[in-house]
């Protein structure tokens, strides 16, 4: 038991022959260690950004003086200015808005998607739907942004009014972003069911959308939630292509179409810039912060959502 | 088949275990801080073909992404040179901030910038400038670019002012057509804006709402070649038949006019060193401004030689002959 | 409206819907292609990029974004897998658990740029690793390490219970048990999974561009060495990988046919993405087949 346990594995094989319990211990042990290992490495990496990120951001407040509500409810953005202003206010909007956008458009495609896969037609949609989807999660984001910039973008603007960029153009292309995310997880949710549970309502007499509609999606719903979370969350952090497409303005837009931010966009455009340790650079870790929180607050409402479903 | 399995997950263990254990001695070196550079001088060390006096070590320059094609095309032509085989140049981009910050901590050679220092380093930090020494590579010159569905081609300093503030939001006013005007800015912390809000403007630009920021060059020339009645600035060296050049105060952004110093949007290139830089790095400096380079490369480039400038200015923007 | 009506309707509602999925990334990958495809030659695919001459390559690019996929998965399969079969067979459900299962999914969904500036100031120069094919690997490693959790987790759980039971009821280990009863059952899964994480990998850009640098130092592929500085296999070089590359010639880049090498390079990504989703795909099923036994 003194032996690290690499060398404990290794040793396994010859002394089956002899001791029957002893391995089993072993192998057990070996086990629980490199698992609870990796869980430990886990924990650390995570504990180790939230404390980073925290220490840089909590520098706002603490060495610059700004105010938490000043930052969370102020409306200017103007860190280079005479007198600094950091509203966020603007970038939260902005993150919340594209990001439930893209959620709106993205999960009914996915559901869609998921059905058709696991109750419609399961041949065509496996060799068809679900490699094509599955690609769709290889398209880099920095090539995202250069399709809505050349695709997106124009077509929004020659059929609404404004310039094309805004909440709308960001929450396309990040709807198309988080498909595979959504549509991934819901087919597993669907085809994770138990096949007598859909037998069972076509025995008695309901017809498939019946049975989607009133059995197959009510019992999954925790599951889909979860993919439509994951997909949000991925479209909370996505910062290069959005960065593309929604304008950057620190404003809220009076519309859909008109330049707006999100928190990971002027991340993104001002991080590089500022030197560390300087106010404008302690405000965008601020920003981090303020996003690290978000997503908290987010998984701790879908948790509460499953809760009330699973009842 | 479970011979096979088990070799598997022992491999994964070995593996495992092993990250563990270069995480875990990672964390203890923390307080290691100043090592990195001396690790980074050693690195190529072995490599060293010549003689006694041939240099040999590693440099990594790392900041703004405007001076970066530079840095990295001079760097190649460098290490090819059979008298530095034994240098090894690194270039990073990463933005004007991030090299300026990583210079000043000592955890790379060379930090560039499109501003001065002292300009970034401000209250609190002044004193780090001040440990920063300035190496100006390049001029660079920026114009301001509009739409070609624009017929406006010179803008004053006054029009220039009204339209960056949001006074003035259509072209007609200006002496154009009757077209909204939407405007390309850089983000606040950019040092093109910046460079372009002193010398251009005089004052400080509006983040006007409706108004498109982009960090990048490239975006900011697709949007601006892109959208009806769009201004924005450029580098010269990204200037070409997509956008449309304006003058500025009827003076053309020509290399003539900008060495004579009657076009004022222009900055330093900067190659920013700790105190004074070591042998190896002080070599590649040196290369960067021999004639080799500042008249191929610099030139190559779109930038502006710095010896030939007429004009000189310093960090304040006062400009002496 | 009968039953069967809304039937029939939903049915074709459902169908139209994934047509119009499968149009719309038929085109968006087509337009991707065809843009992209005249552009792609053996000389693109071989030679080191240019600064301002046309005519440069993505050579090196290429074989570091897929040295870096190979580094990334090597840290983070074990890990992940490790990590999710705790969570799914060891760990006690309580506050503990659910506070891990909660900074999982919250890790996930953290910005690459803010996990890029973390991997800079800390992998980069606190732990010295330097710009390196590491440090970026490690980065990646903060993305891709939740959603291998996650992917394990879920594909133990979706291991029958009669299976993990009756194993258990024979005398196996549990940890004898997880290996050779309940893992090879979740494979395909898991597999499938490591390829949509191993998508982001691919596509990441914003922290690699703080982490795996945004150069490439001369590579002697001749030399397979991997502890000469100079050697393509050297982990702690600084690589550019193929996503940052069209990043950087896309935003600064200057040289004529800069617009061209982008949209070949992303054309070569796309290509590169559907290789290896086929070739992880029959392995997967290879995995099956041979853990499973079924012919």
């Amino acid at each position: 038991m003194e032996q690290p346990a690499v060398n404990d594995q290794s040793r396994v094989k010859p002394k089956t022959e002899r001791t029957m319990a002893k391995p089993h211990v072993m192998e057990e042990w070996v086990g629980r260690v490199f698992t609870t290992l990796c869980i430990v490495v886990l924990v650390v990496t995570i504990a180790a950004i939230v404390y980073f990120v925290a220490s840089r951001g909590l520098a706002t407040f603490i060495t610059n003086g700004v105010s938490l509500s000043g930052l969370l409810s102020g409306l200017k953005w103007d860190p280079e200015g005479e007198i600094p202003l950091y509203g966020a206010l603007p970038f939260i909007f902005g993150s919340f808005s594209t990001s439930l956008l893209a959620a709106v458009i993205a999960a009914p495609l996915g559901c869609c998607a998921a059905v058709f896969m696991t109750q419609i037609m399961p041949g065509l949609g496996k060799r068809v739907l679900q490699p094509v989807i599955e690609l769709l999660a290889g398209i880099p984001s920095v090539v995202f942004g250069f399709v809505g910039l050349s695709i997106v973008v124009p077509f929004l603007r020659s059929v609404f009014p404004g310039q094309g960029i805004g909440i709308a153009a960001g929450s396309i292309v990040l709807s198309f972003m988080i498909l595979p995310t959504i549509t991934t997880i819901a087919t597993d949710a669907l085809s994770n069911l138990p096949r007598g549970l859909k037998e069972g309502s076509f025995a008695l007499g309901a017809t498939r959308w019946q049975t989607i509609y009133r059995l197959v999606i009510p019992t999954t719903l925790p599951a889909l939630l979860t993919g439509v979370v994951l997909g949000m969350s991925r479209a909370f952090g996505e910062a290069l292509a959005v960065q593309m497409v929604i304008g950057n303005a620190p404003h809220i837009p009076h519309s859909l179409f008109e330049s707006a931010s999100t928190l990971t966009s002027v991340i993104t455009l001002d991080m590089g810039n500022t030197v560390m340790g300087s106010a404008h650079n302690n405000a965008l870790w601020s920003l981090a912060l303020i996003l690290l929180a978000m997503t908290f607050v987010f998984v701790f409402v879908v948790r509460f959502l499953e809760r009330r479903n699973n009842r | 088949m479970k011979k096979a399995l088990f070799i598997v997950v022992a491999l994964m263990l070995t593996i495992g275990l092993a990250a563990c254990g270069s995480n875990n001695g990672g964390n203890g070196n923390t307080t290691n801080n100043g090592t990195t550079n001396t690790g980074n001088a050693t690195n190529a060390g072995g490599n060293n073909a010549g003689g006694d006096a041939a240099l040999s070590g590693s440099i990594l320059a790392s900041g703004s992404t405007a001076l970066q094609p530079l840095v990295d095309q001079v760097s190649k032509k460098f290490m090819e040179d059979s008298k530095y085989s034994g240098i090894t140049v690194q270039v990073q981009g990463g933005g004007s901030g991030t090299g300026l910050t990583q210079v000043e901590a000592g955890q790379a050679n060379i930090g560039n910038s499109d501003i001065f220092a002292e300009e970034k380093f401000v209250d609190a930090d002044a004193d780090k400038a001040k440990e920063l020494v300035d190496h100006q590579v390049a001029v660079v010159a920026m114009a301001a670019v509009v739409n070609k569905s624009v017929t406006v081609d010179n803008l004053t300093k006054a029009q220039l002012v009204d339209i960056f503030t949001g006074k003035v939001t259509n072209w007609k006013e200006v002496g154009g057509e009757d077209e909204k005007i939407t405007i390309i800015n850089r983000p606040s912390s950019s040092g093109t804006r910046k460079t372009f809000e002193k010398y251009a403007l005089g004052t400080a630009s509006q983040d006007i709402a409706g108004s498109i920021q982009e960090d990048a060059s490239g975006t900011v020339k697709k949007y601006v070649t892109d959208t009806p009645g769009a201004i924005g600035y450029l580098a010269l060296s990204y200037l070409d038949d997509t956008v449309k050049t304006v003058k500025y105060e009827g003076v053309e952004p020509k290399e003539e006019n900008i060495v004579a110093g009657t076009y004022p949007i222009w900055a330093y290139e900067h190659m920013y060193t700790k105190g004074e830089p070591d042998a190896v790095t002080k070599a590649f400096l040196d290369y960067m401004v021999s004639d080799e380079v500042q008249n191929a490369d610099v030139v190559e480039l779109g930038y502006i030689p710095v010896g030939k400038m007429q004009v000189k200015r310093d960090a304040a923007g006062n400009i002496t002959k | 409206m009968s039953a069967k009506t809304a039937d029939r309707i939903a049915t074709a509602v459902i169908i139209a819907i994934s047509g119009i999925i499968v149009l719309l990334l038929a085109g968006l990958l087509g337009y991707i292609l065809f843009r992209g495809l005249p552009h792609i030659s053996f000389h693109f695919l071989t030679s080191g990029p240019q600064t301002i001459k046309a005519g440069g390559g993505i050579g090196p690019q290429l074989f570091n974004s897929l040295f870096l996929l190979v580094l990334t998965l090597i840290i983070t399969i074990p890990l992940g897998l490790g990590a999710g079969i705790y969570m799914s067979e060891y760990a006690k459900p309580g506050k503990l658990t659910d506070s891990i299962r909660l900074i999982v999914e919250v890790l996930s969904s953290f910005p690459s740029i803010v996990v890029g500036l973390f991997g800079l100031l800390v992998i980069v120069n606190v732990f010295g690793l330097g710009f390196s094919l590491f440090s970026g690997a490690l980065a990646l490693t903060v993305f891709n390490l939740p959603l291998m959790v996650r992917i394990t987790e879920q594909a133990m759980k979706g291991v029958p219970r009669e299976q993990k039971e009756a194993s258990l009821a024979l005398g196996l280990s549990r940890w004898k048990t997880i290996t050779s009863v309940m893992l090879p059952i979740a494979m395909p899964a898991i597999v499938t999974g490591t390829i949509l994480a191993a998508g982001r990998v691919f596509g990441e850009a914003a922290a690699l561009l703080f982490t795996a640098g945004m150069s490439s130092p001369r590579l002697d592929f001749t030399n397979w060495n991997p502890l000469s500085p100079f050697s393509p296999l050297n982990p702690f070089r600084p690589a550019e990988t193929l996503a940052v590359h069209i990043w950087k010639i896309n935003s600064e880049g200057l040289a004529p046919d800069a617009t061209q090498i982008a949209a070949g390079a992303s054309a070569v990504l796309i290509i590169m993405v559907l290789i290896f989703n086929f070739g992880a795909r029959w392995f997967g099923r290879y995995l099956h087949r041979k853990f499973t036994a079924t012919k």
